[in-house]
């Protein structure tokens, strides 16, 4: 394992005259789950656009080693596919039908869900879509999970718990993970890792390692203490008088 | 509950045809217009039974229907690949949008001329103008609905390996097909609405040729029998195409 999965060397992006990211490098490593926290628009989702290769960075340059799966904000699954459906895509490399049939069970059954394999997302509520596409995305021989925000268009209540199935799920099938959110807390519950993104263009501000193992509760000590930590970070930086809440 | 639905759904729609039925006596009885003008519900009735044994009727409405069919499939099958490539490429839709809006706005009737001139008089008229009639409606609702899929299914498509044609055929048409289906049923609408003015004109036979016939002969009941065939069949297409929005793989595209 001396290749990371995902390795950024001096990575800038731009939109036209608008510069987005500015000399981002980073590794991840093998099993590693990194969360990249920032304001919002400060270029967090063109970076997952760069690292699933949707996007080619203007600079630099970015080495993926394996298969990398998004779970998006919202509305990510096929609306016209069943859940099955949705989660046999990826499994397509499967040939199998059988055992294509018997890990999609294995996986309604990771996310709790099993009486809904026939239902179309339409019919799900907000937070059990997202399980879904979660299942989707780690279904196969996925070596790497990009998280856009996956909780952000969920209520209070239903992020918290969400949060704590992905971090149970994640402890059953560990993968390489990259999340992004502008929710602190929910950075450094889930995370090994907390890089803190400056105002656009983009460059790593702060980055904070969070050592005990996980899953962890939201309220564990060193959740609120790296909570707290970035907090500090985020403080100095609006000595203008600004007030930055823990949601950013 | 259901017993008001049903009150709802079939007794006052009834009540409104026996209100217009008392009308149209009225205005029959009051002898504003000549007989010869404006017939009775008895003699269209009696009309109707007569059509119906004579199977006349019958025989046009399966011409028009035939008409109707042949050059609806062939716009719709020829449309729709057109629309998802002018869809796709902004660069093909920059060419030709304007002049598929031209042809889109211009009265498949104008063609009628021409359709005679090229086509004669037989099926082969009606069926070009009913393909006009659907062909351009059917590429601009296509084209319009795949460039506004949303592109976070071509993220999820590339994440899953999905080639060219495969997000065409797998991502892409199912994608658009809600309002695929909402323009099946407004493009045959209007395809019902050409043929029987196609057929007044380049007909020897079908619905509108019937119309036609009969005003010549001042068959004033078979006209109004002719008129509410005509009517009630374009109402059935829809209720057919309607059908098609209970697929379960599109039902998402008309509940959210």
């Amino acid at each position: 394992m001396t290749i990371p999965p995902l390795l950024l060397r001096q990575v800038s992006h731009s939109y036209g005259r608008l510069s987005v990211l500015e000399d981002i490098s980073l590794e991840v490593k093998h099993g590693e789950f990194v969360a990249i926290v920032g304001p919002s628009g400060c270029g967090k989702t063109t970076l997952l656009n760069l690292l699933s290769g949707f996007d080619q960075p203007k600079s630099g340059t970015i080495e993926r080693k394996g298969e990398s799966r998004m779970v998006h904000q919202k509305d990510g699954l096929f609306p016209w596919l069943t859940v099955a459906e949705n989660i046999s895509l990826g499994l397509r490399r499967i040939e199998d039908e059988d055992r294509r049939k018997k890990q999609v069970e294995d996986l309604l059954g990771l996310i709790r869900l099993e009486t809904f394999e026939d239902s179309y997302p339409h019919q799900l509520s907000g937070g059990m879509r997202q399980r879904v596409e979660l299942a989707r995305a780690l279904a196969g021989a996925s070596d790497i999970l990009l998280l856009d925000e996956p909780f952000s268009a969920l209520d209070y209540l239903t992020r918290i718990h969400l949060r704590q199935e992905v971090a149970r799920i994640l402890h059953e099938r560990p993968r390489t993970v990259v999340l992004v959110t502008h929710d602190i807390e929910e950075a450094a519950q889930l995370a090994d890792r907390v890089i803190v993104l400056g105002d656009r263009p983009a460059q790593i501000r702060y980055e904070l390692t969070i050592k005990t193992a996980r899953p962890r509760g939201p309220t564990h000590p060193d959740v609120v203490r790296a909570v707290h930590d970035i907090l500090t970070v985020l403080n100095v930086e609006s000595d203008s008088g600004e007030y930055v809440s823990a949601s950013v | 509950m259901k017993k008001s639905g049903i009150i709802q759904s079939f007794a006052l729609p009834f009540a409104v045809v026996v209100c217009l039925l008392l009308f149209w006596t009225m205005i029959w009885r009051s002898g504003v217009f000549h007989e010869s003008a404006f017939p009775s519900p008895v003699a269209v009735l009696r009309a109707f039974r007569d059509e119906i044994v004579s199977g006349r009727l019958f025989t046009d409405l399966i011409t028009s229907m035939f008409r109707v069919t042949c050059g609806f499939a062939l716009a719709v099958a020829s449309g729709i690949p057109v629309g998802l490539w002018l869809g796709q490429g902004m660069l093909a839709r920059k060419a030709f949008l304007p002049i598929v809006n031209f042809f889109r706005n211009l009265s498949p009737l104008a063609w009628i001329p021409f359709a005679i001139l090229w086509f004669g008089v037989g099926d082969a008229s009606p069926i070009f103008l009913i393909f006009l009639s659907a062909f351009f409606p059917m590429v601009l609702a296509t084209m319009s609905a795949a460039a506004s899929v949303p592109n976070i299914y071509s993220r999820v498509a590339k994440d899953f390996g999905m080639g060219k044609f495969e997000k065409l055929t797998h991502v892409t048409l199912p994608a658009i097909m809600p309002q695929i289906i909402t323009a099946l049923r407004v493009t045959a609408g209007v395809c019902w609405l050409v043929v029987v003015a196609a057929e007044m004109i380049a007909g020897r036979d079908g619905l509108g040729f019937a119309v036609m016939d009969s005003r010549n002969g001042l068959r004033t009941d078979i006209l109004v029998v002719e008129m509410i065939i005509i009517g009630m069949v374009g109402v059935g297409i829809d209720r057919v195409l309607e059908q098609l929005t209970k697929i379960s793989s599109v039902r998402w595209g008309y509940e959210r």
